[in-house]
């Protein structure tokens, strides 16, 4: 890799053999907990890599606000992330009542909800008022008008938020808990705001950003460890996509180890998933060439890639088990630039009799973990790079969703293709840069990749 | 750009002549718009040369700086173009229709209907193309500030009285502007652009000369010769034959001919300001005439060209049959023009330097709205569009193969039928995904219940298809990949019999109202986008901004914006 | 070399050239804003980068001239290193030059300014003729700077890097600061107003594009024998020059190189299809040239089970189907007597 001249702090860290991870992330959260609790700021602000525990850190905060007889509101991004904090919240504490702030469509809610005994449901604010802590959506939460505002909120997933909308929900809060993952994908809008880009409130940026921007006194913390990503990732994945805000993974390297009952058979899938168990990472590259987006080879070999590791009776072992696990459907993902490679992925999957396998977006796999991943890489035999397809956040949730292994299929020529299309993005005055270029991320992780790549011609 | 859009463009340099993008007109125009073609001076930040404005395409008005360095003939400048704007603007302002609005009870907070005056027509000012309007908007922003002798007697240099309302007028057609599918201020690129494919990209399309000269060729002559043409050809004394559309112009007329008469004019105006006696004076301001008016000719010389383009780029517009919705949208710019009209009678100040954060997600969710509203209804207008969304799995069309009837499970059953329709389209369905039909101009909602084996009748419902999952799929479908969007892409699955359950619009009774459900044979055509865009939220005022956002602005500032300081440079 | 007289020497002049307005207009601004020392330019230094220093009072300005590129970088290091040997000064070089290592050759570079602090690190000024209007630039205009700041910066820390070698300086490499700051006109008035620029990103973008520059000489050697670019050469020999060096056309080149006429005029007559833009490639795969992807529409050429064969059939008989129903009421007008190119333009193909 050529990143000497920008040594990164992350390399220095994992030097540190001795390194309590566990410790440093359990003052993370002490302190996150301090200041969200007994601080005298409106507002703290969590910044939280892959995998970093954003999930447990939100339901604990919310125990024990609820505890200290704090009116608590939540708000996430997405129905789902709104049903899932909901359970989670009824897992660790049965006895909580919790309120659903839901739409009026046709089914609002995960149908799982109906059977928590202390979680109630509505459409109306009012009818949840008095409820220890109210869980919804942004877009549900802005509708709601003339009610008493709760003195504390959780905004979730602050960073995939945009300013707009949290400024047509910070009316109905007090104070507020901000948690999000910088490296991901960027809200965005399908009109030009171009005329607000450097305003501290422009509606199009993120709500973190329009916070900061107000606020800079605010507590800023980072939860440092990514206890998802294996040694073997973390380190790329903290160069490549958080160099400003290096983290370290929980476990070290001998800590997962993933095996395959049955040997390689010598061919290119076979020989990438060894590849891949043993070091964590495989590049499985197949010959240049142009394609469709749908290229019929390249999702070809990804779905052989994916029945290969299904047949090959893969198992895992890692710090949460001793035994080992076996590698299932349910524990492997695919993840794609476009809907339509993943609806083409999921077809030859499906004739491979291998459809139980998650096939998605790189939009929809945000905040989801697997144990290997299979990605289609999404410059892939393009004849061009659009500003879409180097955006760094796409790729960072791409390579950051394993615990065990990612295994990237792509045709050769994408470093020659980044060639072609230099970095030329505009810029835009009082922009706070956040996150690395999208084009030099790309190339960094080709790089690394490139130490583990099996050519194959199908 | 749709494979559609691509295979027109690829055509086109095949044929060597633009091809149709569309087969309706998709943006209102004036039956008297105002043209103006302004021209700028390299390296001054909105600092106006020259321009022909005017109604009439036979007698523009040529307006010229003989000296754009000179602050009084740029303001000179200005009060000749107020003289022109405004009237033109009041022309609008004073015709009026009663119409209704909805609007917030400021005692009981409810909402109620007011009757309010809606202007019968808006203006509508074209210019050439979009750095145009960017220049529309510069102006706006360099005048609006200003203060005359009569608001401020203090003021060290006066702008000419009306020359602050035509700054603000300018920068409400530069903002209305930025709204998709707005006609207030359109650029006769964009226009073209809209509704013709040409065989060169969309950048070389910024050029209104080549642009024409795809779609309508001199005769014996193709598109693509033509345009190389208009974009390059130089005379003998190496100037433009086609001079660019402006506002920049050519550094070749600057530095050739601009250049040595702005010197001339110069000299002559140093001259007569030394002339000795009346007789001098006589003499040297017959020299400084002349001096102004070789400006003027070379300024009309630059700008007359482009001027004939604009008028021959709306023939070739009016030839096009307007689609249905768009009277529609050009009531909400009439709206947004009789509200700025009324801010302007109610004294309230000019447009502010920057948008406060309210003001500014307000206007982001009015265009988003737009521009949802403007693609549905593109499509509903023009089947040429509508093809764009069917390739893309957005919409399908097909025959009806058989009707029966349902009811829903209620107390009172209300009809639910069941509509089988064939057709060779790929959309993106799911279980239950909500589908809609133009009937009567109204939208209406049938469900996806599954598709039909074309064997045994009623078979699978919809999975292990694929399409539309659950979550934002409407963005994530619109094929915009720079925004941030993954697309859809052609669809995979092949389309074949589906049956759609259709959901409303049938009248109250227990049997539709006839008319109401589509009979065996119908041709239809079903959209997976909502052909209204919702509203969002309502947002605080900007007095309740919240302290995530800076707490509530400055309400002095916002109304006593100084002007902008002046500086020595600024005078010769 | 001089890519404009090339051009016109080719046959396919660029529209490129300065107006003498822009000319005369930029040079006075950048004399303003150094004009007395550069008071105006360190005010606008201290007060957007380093508040926390000592206000600039006086500043050290040194005498930078020197014989040919070489003595002249020479020249700027060793200001460079006096300056840091003066703590607690200020210190501007005017117009200094710089060497950086481009694929084994050095390449000079002359940022408008460099300011070392009190504090001894570095910071690149760029001086703009483009408006700063309320706070805020052209993002276009503003990432070209950025970039042109980037190079800059790699250069300096170059500098930096041999400066802390040398047996004579003290401690650490000075520091170059990553925030650069641009110096453009206010509003629009001549007056000089500042914004800082973080620049880390097209930093990186920058250090790893040199790194993956291959050597000179490969690029030298895959040109062939006798390759020159003298534009006093005659047309046939100069485009054979020209076309043996690898260069993809895309429309964007047109407002950034002086060669894009003629690169253009090649890619039409190769009739490829980026002719029209680099994302019209995006859905035709392995197609490149237009008649391919037209002869692939029309079902003439292509395998109907590759994707974008598909795709393409598929579009074009939707496109026929919307053409063909929209003829018939448009003819109708037609025959009213409408002007020639719209209707010539929206009747079917027979």
């Amino acid at each position: 890799m050529t990143r000497s001249s920008t040594a990164s702090p992350s390399s220095t860290l994992s030097a540190e053999a001795v390194f309590d991870a566990g410790a440093a992330a359990g003052r993370a959260t002490d302190a996150i907990l301090r200041d969200t609790l007994h601080g005298t700021a409106r507002g703290v602000v969590v910044d939280s890599p892959p995998g970093a525990g954003k999930s447990t850190l939100v339901v604990r905060a919310a125990l024990e606000l609820a505890d200290a007889g704090r009116p608590l509101m939540v708000v996430a991004q997405t129905n789902a992330q709104v049903d899932d904090l909901v359970l989670r919240l009824a897992e660790k504490n049965p006895a909580l009542p919790v309120g659903r702030l839901h739409s009026s469509d046709t089914d609002p809610y995960d149908k799982a909800l109906d059977g928590l005994d202390n979680v109630r449901k509505s459409a109306k604010a009012s009818d949840l008022a008095g409820i220890d802590v109210v869980v919804s959506t942004a877009a549900k939460w802005a509708h709601v008008k003339g009610v008493e505002p709760w003195a504390h909120a959780i905004v979730d997933e602050a960073y995939q938020m945009r300013s707009d909308a949290l400024l047509a929900v910070a009316g109905l809060f007090e104070r507020a808990l901000f948690v999000g993952d910088p490296g991901q994908l960027d809200p965005f809008s399908i009109v030009g705001g171009e005329q607000w880009a450097g305003l501290s409130y422009d509606p199009s940026a993120s709500a973190v950003t329009t916070l900061l921007a107000h606020n800079p006194e605010l507590p800023q913390h980072r939860l440092p460890v990514s206890w998802r990503l294996p040694a073997s990732a973390a380190p790329l994945v903290s160069d490549a996509f958080y160099p400003y805000t290096p983290f370290r993974s929980g476990t070290g390297h001998g800590d997962r180890r993933l095996a395959l009952g049955v040997p390689s058979d010598g061919s290119g899938p076979d020989r990438v998933i060894d590849e891949a168990a043993e070091s964590g990472w495989g590049l499985l590259e197949l010959p240049a060439r142009h394609t469709p987006r749908t290229d019929p080879e390249a999702v070809r070999a990804v779905a052989l890639v994916v029945r290969r590791l299904l047949d090959r009776e893969g198992a895992s072992v890692s710090e949460r088990s001793e035994d080992a696990v076996p590698l299932t459907a349910d524990r492997i993902a695919v993840g794609t630039a476009h809907r339509d490679q993943a609806a083409a992925v999921r077809t030859a999957l499906a004739e491979l009799g291998a459809a139980d396998v998650t096939v998605d977006t790189a939009n929809r796999l945000q905040g989801r973990e697997f144990d290997v991943t299979v990605v289609l890489h999404p410059l892939s035999g393009r004849p061009d790079a659009t500003a879409f397809h180097l955006e760094t956040g796409r790729l960072c949730v791409l390579a950051s969703r394993h615990r065990h292994a990612c295994i990237v299929v792509c045709r050769a020529g994408v470093g020659e293709l980044l060639d072609a299309y230099p970095s030329t993005e505009p810029v835009q005055l009082g922009t706070l840069v956040k996150f690395p270029d999208g084009w030099e991320a790309n190339h960094a992780v080709l790089a690394h990749l490139a130490h583990h790549r099996i050519t194959w011609q199908p | 750009m749709s494979l559609i859009t691509t295979l027109a463009r690829l055509e086109a340099v095949s044929t060597g002549r633009a091809r149709p993008a569309a087969t309706v007109r998709h943006r209102h125009l004036s039956e008297r718009p105002l043209v103006f073609v302004p021209l700028t001076t390299a390296g001054e930040a909105g600092a106006p040369l020259g321009a022909l404005v005017g109604t009439d395409r036979d007698a523009p008005r040529l307006l010229a700086v003989p000296q754009p360095r000179d602050r009084d003939l740029r303001f000179a400048f200005l009060a000749e173009l107020a003289d022109v704007v405004l009237p033109y603007i009041d022309g609008c302002a004073e015709a009026v229709e009663a119409a209704e609005r909805s609007e917030t009870d400021p005692e009981t907070g409810k909402r109620v209907k007011v009757e309010v005056e809606l202007c019968a027509d808006a203006p509508q000012l074209i210019v050439p193309s979009r750095a145009g309007v960017d220049f529309v908007r510069l102006l706006g922003r360099s005048t609006r500030f200003r203060r005359t002798a009569e608001q401020d007697p203090e003021a060290p240099f006066p702008a000419p009285p009306r020359v602050p309302l035509l700054g603000r007028w300018l920068t409400h057609f530069g903002e209305r502007a930025r709204v998709p599918g707005s006609s207030l201020l359109p650029a006769m690129t964009d226009l073209l652009g809209r509704h013709w494919a040409t065989g060169q990209s969309s950048l070389e399309d910024q050029h209104l000369g080549a642009l024409l000269a795809w779609i309508d060729p001199p005769a014996g002559r193709s598109g693509a010769e033509a345009a190389r043409e208009a974009e390059l050809a130089r005379d003998a004394g190496g100037q433009l034959r086609c001079p660019p559309a402006g506002p920049a112009t050519d550094p070749a007329f600057d530095n050739k001919l601009l250049a040595p008469a702005i010197e001339r004019y110069d000299r002559a105006r140093t001259a007569f300001a030394a002339a000795q006696d009346g007789l001098e004076a006589d003499e040297r301001l017959g020299a400084l005439t002349a001096a102004e008016r070789e400006i003027r000719t070379l300024v009309e010389s630059r700008t007359r060209p482009t001027w004939d383009a604009v008028w021959r780029g709306l023939d070739l517009l009016r030839a096009l049959p307007e689609g249905v919705r768009v009277e529609e949208r050009w009531t909400r710019d009439r709206w947004s023009f009789t509200g700025h009209r009324d801010r302007v009678l109610a004294g309230e100040p000019p447009q502010p330097r920057r948008d406060d954060a309210v003001t500014a997600a307000n206007k982001l969710a009015t265009r988003e709205r737009e521009q949802a509203r403007l693609e549905a209804q593109e499509a509903l207008d023009d089947p040429l569009v509508m093809a764009g969304r069917r390739l893309s799995g957005e919409a399908f069309a097909g025959e009806v193969t058989d009707v029966v009837m349902a009811y829903s499970e209620s107390k009172r059953p209300s009809p639910r039928p069941l509509v089988t329709v064939r057709t060779d389209d790929r959309p993106h369905l799911g279980a239950r995904t909500r589908v809609y039909r133009s009937l009567g101009g109204k939208p209406q909602a049938a469900e996806f219940v599954g598709y039909e084996d074309e064997t045994d009748g009623h078979g699978a419902d919809g999975h292990g298809r694929d399409g539309a999952e659950e979550g934002p799929a409407a963005v994530e479908s619109t094929g915009v990949e720079s925004a941030g969007v993954e697309s859809a892409g052609a669809g995979q699955s092949s389309g074949g019999l589906l049956v759609l359950r259709i959901m409303d619009k049938m009248g109250r009774g227990r049997e539709p109202e006839a008319g109401s459900v589509p009979e065996k044979g119908d041709r239809v055509c079903f959209t997976l986008f909502e052909h209204e865009p919702r509203g969002g939220a309502k947002l605080p005022d900007p007095e309740e901004t919240p302290w995530t956002h800076g707490g509530p602005p400055d309400a002095e500032a916002a109304v006593r914006e100084p002007a902008d300081p002046v500086t020595e440079e600024d005078v010769l | 070399m001089d890519k404009a007289t090339l051009a016109g020497a080719l046959g396919s002049p660029s529209a490129f050239g300065q107006s003498q307005f822009a000319l005369v207009r930029g040079n006075a601004f950048e004399a303003r804003v150094k004009a007395d020392g550069g008071t105006e330019l360190l005010r606008l230094v201290h007060e957007k980068l380093d508040r926390s220093a000592e206000p600039p009072a006086a500043a050290r300005v040194p005498d930078l001239s020197a014989a040919g590129h070489a003595g002249r970088a020479a020249r700027t290091e060793l200001a460079l290193g006096e300056a840091v040997l003066a703590p607690g000064e200020w210190t501007l070089l005017d117009h200094p030059l710089l060497a950086l290592d481009v694929a084994g050759s050095p390449a000079f570079l002359e940022p408008d300014a460099v300011v070392v602090h009190p504090d001894g690190s570095w910071t690149v000024v760029e001086i703009k003729s483009f408006p700063l209007l309320d706070g805020s630039a052209d993002p276009a205009k503003v990432g070209a700077a950025a970039r042109q700041a980037a190079v800059y910066v790699l250069a300096l820390e170059e500098v930096a890097t041999r400066l802390a070698a040398a047996p004579d300086v003290p401690g650490e490499a000075p520091r170059v600061r990553h925030r650069i700051l641009l110096v453009c006109p206010k509003d629009f008035s001549n007056l000089p107003t500042a914004s800082a620029v973080d620049v880390r990103k097209q930093r990186a973008v920058t250090a790893r594009q040199l790194a993956r520059l291959t050597r000179i000489e490969h690029i030298a050697d895959a040109l062939p024998e006798g390759t020159c670019f003298a534009p006093e050469l005659p047309r046939e020999r100069l485009t054979a020059s020209v076309e043996s060096v690898p260069a993809s056309y895309a429309p964007e080149c047109l407002s950034a190189c002086e060669l894009a006429f003629h690169c253009r005029d090649r890619s039409r007559a190769q009739d490829a299809v980026t002719t029209l833009g680099r994302p019209v490639r995006a859905e035709l795969g392995g197609l490149t040239t237009v008649e391919d992807v037209l002869a692939a529409a029309r079902g003439e050429l292509g395998d109907p089970a590759d994707p974008t064969v598909a795709a393409l059939r598929r579009a074009a008989a939707l496109r026929a189907e919307a053409l063909a129903g929209a003829a018939a009421p448009t003819g109708a007008r037609a025959l009213a007597g409408v002007a020639g190119a719209a209707r010539a333009e929206v009747a079917p193909c027979p």
